[in-house]
């Protein structure tokens, strides 16, 4: 038997992409959360060292002689936060149908994409450390790794984006909203590891 | 009125295919049914290898450790056994199971983003795959094979960013593709506990793929920070045991929840306990991301234990309490109608019965004063919550085979295999509880003496799991036996409460034809004439 419910109007789902991007966003904040929780751990768990000047006992967790380099890394955390601001404007465009700003911001948003790619390059190439130099190492290229490989999804994602819009299909603005649901993530989790690792060593 | 899309024409396309042409249709299907049959038929397959497995390493101990496999095999083996049972069988059974039904329940044509469920079962397909071959080549935590190694280690990343998927998949469908009128206090229990185990899953397995990027850089090229091949298992260990496994068994106490009220013939008065005790399930969540056991310790002062107490409870009891809101409430349910007891309800009820004995037995673990900590005991909790929930799993696919295959499958085969899994099941989980509390350690441990009392215990643990094997098997068969006698099912065989038993049996392609109002949790029996319906 067949039985008869009362019918409606066919709709279209609600919002897929902008959940499904909220979901993975989740996903992807909780392996950085992740790694970052482990970072802590194994920085916690380095024995005492007395520090370089002699007055303090430090933990002996990043090695003597590597230097951060600041400035790249600070950099890097600043062109997230421009990121942001560009994916912001493009929803701002696309909500108002300007094709052509939100294609120009879409366009900045993965120049800034490949500036923290160039950033974190940067950061590697300066500090000049091996990945198979030790447990700190190996732990900074696996977190900054994964980082990057993040970036270059959201870079990947901007491009889908910015070929919809320059293709005409502005007036979908639930995947602009969702690309900068997915900056907006990427940076606050960032932000705890340019914390962690760049910041608090 | 709701018109529905027979499916005649499709069967007749299918029959006309050559079986290559329909074996690359199931391979690149989207439809959700099919990609949740492949997860779940696949998972059958690793719950079978892994009771095999258990078989192999329990004759293992009983003939005091390594008469059978040489070298490290033995620890290899368990690692194994230990992924096919979480990562291999329960996992992907559970959500194979949401991904194949939620979306016929919650009133969809289709599930979200179908090409990401089906990447999401051959991401899971292959990096199990992978964990197998590195294993069988000298592989995996403990193995002689560095590249090996690295490979399983690879093959875990892969196969929980599968899961993952398609849970984001799952996820999605409940959120936004429910029937109009279908607000979120209407959901069907087994879309609710969908929902929460897939967010669950979301949330715990990239922790799983963050501890597998340290592991993989480190294991390949420092071995300084995580401690080379041995350590792989212990750093990945947290992925494979309780907590972790009660996000997947959420959707086991959902099955029993969504069949009691269909089993009593009345609607569910408790359906906010149902939904919140599904809910306190998922706070294993926490201990998993945590990756960390939270022990309650009873040796300092008073604060001190009370300050052990607090996380211990928060991370073992509210899981506990919220299984036990979820039977106690099918339990209600039975009372408010007219009871009808089949092997759907049998099963989902025993199956949430065991994994609340496994979810007991792991907090008991936890309790330090209790000394069981690292024996045996935690392997017997983890067999007790798989297989309890594998067995309200297989209820499940008694309960919707209608709307999966087009068949009902035969009570009287199924009921049988019922006693037969559950005991495999006990004998397995308690044999290692036992075994546990006679400080016998977890996995299969050179130098240990396995004499005495423990060897009985074995002998249990043996037998137990060579039981779970025939019952998967002869439930197995059941199911392909109902499919090949071609008895087609009525459209609605249990008198059903909501969307799904409105479709034809099997579901077609798409679901529904055209979509229904919702007015309540109950559509079809809304829709049924007034005498059907129990007083």
């Amino acid at each position: 038997m067949t039985l008869a419910l009362p019918s409606a109007a066919p709709r279209a789902p609600r919002r897929q992409v902008f959940v499904a991007t909220a979901l993975a966003s989740s996903g992807a904040a909780m392996l950085l959360v992740g790694m970052c929780a482990m970072w802590m751990k194994f920085r916690a768990a380095a024995p005492v060292r007395e520090s370089s000047d002699g007055f303090y006992m430090i933990k002996d967790w990043l090695p003597a002689d590597i230097a951060i380099p600041e400035v790249a890394a600070n950099t890097m955390f600043v062109t997230f936060m421009a990121a942001c601001l560009f994916a912001q404007w493009a929803v701002y465009s696309a909500h108002r149908r300007d094709s052509r700003h939100a294609s120009m911001a879409l366009g900045i948003t993965a120049l800034m994409g490949v500036a923290i790619i160039n950033a974190q390059v940067a950061v590697w190439s300066q500090m000049g450390i091996g990945v198979a130099d030790g447990a700190y190492q190996s732990m900074f290229y696996a977190i900054t790794g994964t980082v990057l490989v993040l970036v270059v999804a959201g870079l990947a994602f901007t491009a889908a984006t910015l070929f919809r819009t320059v293709g005409g299909r502005v007036d979908d603005t639930q995947v602009v909203s969702a690309h900068a649901l997915y900056w907006y993530v990427l940076t606050a989790a960032f932000t705890l590891v340019w914390f962690l690792v760049y910041v608090q060593k | 009125m709701t018109t529905i899309e027979t499916h005649a024409g499709a069967t007749a396309r299918a029959h006309g295919q050559s079986l290559v042409a329909r074996v690359g249709a199931w391979m690149v299907s989207s439809d959700h049914k099919k990609i949740g049959r492949l997860m779940v038929g696949e998972a059958m397959v690793a719950a079978v290898a892994s009771a095999v497995l258990g078989v192999l390493l329990g004759l293992e101990r009983m003939s005091n450790g390594y008469a059978i496999f040489p070298g490290d095999a033995a620890t290899q083996l368990s690692a194994l056994f230990r992924y096919l049972l979480v990562f291999g069988a329960l996992a992907p059974f559970m959500i194979g199971l949401a991904v194949a039904v939620v979306p016929m329940q919650v009133g969809s044509r289709a599930i979200s983003f179908p090409r990401l469920a089906q990447f999401g079962f051959w991401a899971w397909d292959l990096g199990s795959v992978l964990v197998i071959i590195s294993i069988v080549g000298n592989g995996g935590p403990g193995g002689g094979n560095p590249d090996l190694v690295d490979l399983y280690v690879l093959g875990v990343a892969l196969a929980a960013a599968g899961l993952a998927s398609a849970a984001v998949s799952v996820a999605t469908t409940v959120l936004t593709s429910r029937a109009p009128g279908m607000t979120t206090d209407m959901l069907p229990a087994l879309s609710w506990g969908g929902l929460v185990s897939s967010v669950a899953a979301v949330l715990s397995l990239p922790v799983v793929i963050g501890t597998v990027a340290y592991l993989y850089i480190d294991h390949t090229y420092s071995r300084s920070a995580f401690g080379g091949n041995m350590a792989v298992g212990e750093w990945l260990h947290f992925s494979l045991t309780q907590p972790m496994t009660y996000v997947f068994a959420v959707v086991a106490a959902a099955v029993l929840a969504d069949i009691a009220p269909v089993s009593a013939g009345a609607r569910h008065p408790l359906r906010g306990a149902v939904y919140a005790g599904l809910g306190l399930i998922s706070t294993g969540l926490l201990g998993a991301v945590t990756q960390s056991q939270h022990m309650v310790s009873t040796d300092g002062s008073a604060a001190d234990t009370v300050s052990s107490l607090l996380p211990y409870l928060l991370l073992n009891g509210l899981p506990v309490l919220g299984l036990l809101v979820v039977i106690g409430a099918s339990l209600f349910v039975l009372k408010q109608g007219s009871p009808k007891v089949g092997a759907a309800f049998a099963l989902s009820f025993l199956g949430a019965g065991m994994v609340l004995l496994g979810m007991l037995a792991s907090m008991l673990q936890n309790i330090e004063a209790a000394g069981v900590s690292g024996t045996a005991l935690e392997e017997g909790a983890t067999t007790l919550v798989v297989h309890g929930s594998l067995m309200a799993g297989i209820g499940a696919l008694v309960h919707w085979a209608p709307k999966l295959w087009g068949v009902v499958v035969s009570e009287a085969k199924v009921l049988p295999l019922v006693g037969a899994g559950l005991l495999g099941a006990i004998l397995a989980g308690a044999g290692n509880i036992i075994a546990g509390f006679s400080d016998q350690p977890g996995g299969a441990v050179d130098g240990f003496s396995y004499d005495g009392p423990r060897s009985l215990w074995n002998v249990a643990v043996v037998a137990g799991h060579a039981l779970s094997a025939l019952a998967l098997i002869g439930t197995a068969l059941a199911i392909v036996s109902a499919v090949r006698s071609g008895a087609s099912a009525p459209d609605d065989p249990w008198n059903g409460h909501t969307l799904e038993w409105s479709v034809p049996s099997p579901a077609p392609r798409d679901n529904f034809a055209s979509l229904a109002t919702v007015g309540s949790a109950e559509p079809v029996l809304d829709a049924k004439p007034r005498q059907e319906v129990p007083a």
